[in-house]
């Protein structure tokens, strides 16, 4: 997450007016500031394709092997994406990726979002509140699930607190159900990530020119009225940035599930990177852990492609219009 | 002379000091997991043998067998290779022997007349294709049963059970006592020493290997389905936060009398002793009930290829030192294990670890499956075996079928 929050002042949008400016101040002729330009960007590249690209497609490669603890090059062909998918706790953590990553996204997305129109209705302390809402993200996920372990054991954390306050009925157990453990998860990582959305909305909402909100209430438009029609809908950048990190989130989740439930019960909660990690360094599993790592891979690039394309179409519908 | 000169030469004549002094002694750099109190107080038994008889022993320790594990592989990969790794007996380093990437030790198996001293079916995990590939260390029981004595006072319970119906009965009586019946860890691998126990109680030392070896009449049988009932049986003798606890939070149970039992390792002693208590009069250990026999797990020292002739000296060296008899009795008191030769005096030794040298002598003792299945097979066993615990919908003939795929193919 780190490499993320660097990215989430750049918006879309940010970094077209820089561009076009520097066009305008071009003294050299074109073609030299380009290739220096070039040259400065060399070592970034051997970097990427060495190193993220090289070992990808060493990944994938080893996907087709037989190997075990260490890499092989006897090939048998998806033999191991067979197993793999043969294997009852891979299922469970695709299922298990697919709840949390709908109900973590969009649960974050709500909570902040309302989070941050609250502060925007220039409440008093709202430096303090703003403080307290987001501290639990600089908290990292070992950190975040070991509290809620402790949190949501029945016989320890909340359940129990409650019970001796009188409310005897009250069951809070889903960390020890089976069914439920998976959205134990979520709900420890809405308690960690809201806030992240709520400085994210809350910067978005402040950049709302104030001329707007006089002219709706010189008309008399109910408050709710102005956000859900006005305000929210200028809100795209900060809300696709938050997406992004989410998501980006979602799919390494691995430590806030070792630390509050390590998969369990049984492999009721188990994630994908988790089934990875495990098969890697503790089972001998080398071929079976990347393929594994490359339909992960390959989800990521299903989700991503039509985004950019999308991208990449408004951008060329844009330039078009100019 | 200014003092930079001064400074330089200084460290120059230390330098030609120590390489001298490295020359005289067999430099070896050692890889072990072995960082807790109890354990590291053991690996200085061996540290101070193989310094005293002319080696020099340099620690890499990693904490968490994984993480080196990913550590000992990726040094083997890239040409540079400690000159000893601890690892498990058995199937766990195969790969490494079949890639001719680890020394074998024949020479000093063969000085040492190791086939005499370790157990026939524990000798024959040491090595691959006629050779000798690992020094056994030490061993640990696994199918122990710790027990709180006031809690059993409390049920009235008079004595160990000897069958697992009295068990039931006796756990009964700690129910209706207000107390925990068993101390449960709910992690999958805890779990799955619960049913080795279990599953040796029902099949024998032979059976226990049979099954595992994915023999299917043995998989098939009585006792088999006895096993996976009388395991399904204990999810009502359990609390309800026992998912996902650890194994020390389980025996800490036991220490305060909040629970009876406990189906651990015999490294749960460690506890129960940090904890100021007395064997006999404050906690007991049984194995598990109706058991001719022990489940065992070994530490082993394994010798990566360095190509290099005073690593192979050195290698040698440490082989003999952990094979001999009175190390071997001084690393397992420390390490609350025992030894791996039975031609060793042991009374010096707790009386847990006495009966668990008696199974020994009697060579009763069943290598567990990381020892006799390969890591892709043993995991998945693990993983059937936690989500049997987790779902009571699953019935016992689904486990049958599920437990011959996952030995079979992994």
């Amino acid at each position: 997450m780190a490499a993320g929050r660097e990215t989430s002042p750049r918006l879309p949008g940010a970094g077209k007016a820089a561009s076009s400016k520097g066009r305008g101040l071009a003294g050299k002729p074109r073609r030299l500031r380009a290739a220096t330009a070039f040259l400065t960007l060399v070592p970034t590249w051997i970097v990427v394709l060495v190193v993220y690209v090289g070992t990808m497609i060493w990944s994938i490669q080893l996907s087709f092997t037989s190997s075990r603890m260490l890499p092989t090059a006897n090939y048998v062909g998806v033999e191991q994406y067979r197993r793999l998918f043969a294997t009852a706790r891979w299922i469970v953590s695709l299922q298990n990726l697919v709840i949390f990553g709908v109900l973590f996204i969009a649960g974050c997305i709500v909570i902040g979002t309302l989070l941050a129109i609250s502060l925007d209705r220039k409440v008093r302390f709202e430096n303090a509140f703003r403080t307290i809402f987001l501290y639990p993200y600089a908290m990292s996920f070992i950190v975040t699930g070991l509290v809620w372990q402790w949190l949501m054991n029945p016989e320890l954390g909340i359940q129990t607190t409650m019970r001796a306050l009188g409310w005897t009925s009250f069951t809070f157990d889903w960390v020890v159900d089976r069914n439920l453990a998976i959205y134990a998860v979520v709900l420890s990582g809405l308690w960690q990530s809201s806030g992240l959305v709520m400085v994210l909305m809350l910067a978005g909402l402040r950049g709302v020119d104030g001329e707007i909100w006089r002219a709706a209430r010189v008309d008399g438009i109910p408050t709710w009225r102005i956000y859900v029609s006005i305000v929210l809908p200028q809100l795209g950048p900060s809300l696709a940035t938050a997406v992004t990190l989410l998501a980006m989130g979602v799919v390494k989740t691995y430590d806030l599930v070792v630390a509050l439930t390590n998969g369990g019960p049984g492999s009721a909660s188990e994630v994908p990177a988790k089934f990875i990690m495990d098969n890697l360094f503790g089972r001998q599993n080398l071929g079976l852990a990347t393929a594994a790592s490359t339909v992960m891979l390959i989800t990521v690039l299903a989700i991503l492609a039509p985004y950019a394309y999308a991208q990449s179409m408004r951008a060329r519908r844009a330039r078009g219009a100019v | 002379m200014t003092r930079l000169t001064k400074a330089l030469l200084c460290c120059s004549a230390l330098l030609i000091a120590s390489s001298a002094h490295a020359d005289d002694k067999l430099p070896a750099e050692v890889m072990h997991s072995w960082t807790s109190g109890g354990e590291a107080a053991a690996v200085k038994v061996i540290v101070d043998a193989f310094n005293a008889r002319g080696g020099e022993w340099s620690d890499a320790s990693i904490a968490g067998f994984e993480s080196a594990n990913a550590a000992y592989t990726s040094r083997i990969l890239s040409g540079n290779p400690p000159t000893a790794r601890s690892v498990i007996f058995g199937l766990d380093q195969r790969e490494l022997m079949e890639q001719g990437l680890l020394n074998y030790v024949d020479a000093v198996a063969a000085a040492g007349k190791w086939s005499d001293a370790v157990p026939a079916n524990l000798y024959a995990t040491l090595g691959y294709d006629g050779h000798i590939y690992l020094a056994p260390i030490s061993m640990h029981g696994e199918s122990w049963m710790f027990y709180s004595k006031p809690v059993f006072e409390k049920a009235g319970i008079a004595a160990e059970p000897a069958s697992w119906d009295e068990f039931f009965a006796d756990m009964d009586k700690i129910k209706a006592a207000g107390l925990v019946p068993i101390a449960w860890g709910g992690q999958a691998w805890q779990e799955l020493k619960v049913f080795n126990a279990i599953l040796l109680s029902q099949l024998g030392v032979e059976g226990f290997g049979k099954a595992y070896a994915g023999d299917e009449a043995t998989i098939k049988s009585d006792g088999f389905k006895k096993t996976v009932e009388i395991f399904g049986k204990m999810r009502d003798y359990v609390d309800p936060s026992a998912a996902g606890r650890n194994w020390n939070d389980a025996t800490a149970m036991v220490i305060s009398g909040k629970a009876g039992v406990q189906f651990m390792g015999d490294w749960a002693k460690g506890e129960f002793i940090n904890a100021g208590k007395t064997l006999g009069t404050d906690y007991g250990c049984a194995l598990a009930p109706g058991s001719d026999g022990m489940v065992i797990i070994g530490d082993a020292m394994a010798f990566p290829k360095t190509g290099k002739a005073e690593q192979d000296k050195a290698q040698a060296l440490l082989a003999e030192v952990i094979m001999d008899p009175k190390i071997q009795v001084e690393f397992a008191k420390k390490k609350g294990s025992f030894p791996v030769r039975k031609d060793v005096d042991t009374s010096s030794l707790d009386a847990c670890a006495q009966k668990g040298v008696a199974m020994l002598a009697a060579g009763k003792v069943a290598p567990e499956h990381a020892i006799i299945i390969s890591p892709a097979k043993g995991g998945a066993v693990t993983d059937l075996i936690g989500e049997f615990w987790a779902n009571p919908a699953m019935t016992g003939d689904e486990v049958v079928e599920k437990f011959a795929a996952a030995v079979t193919e992994g």
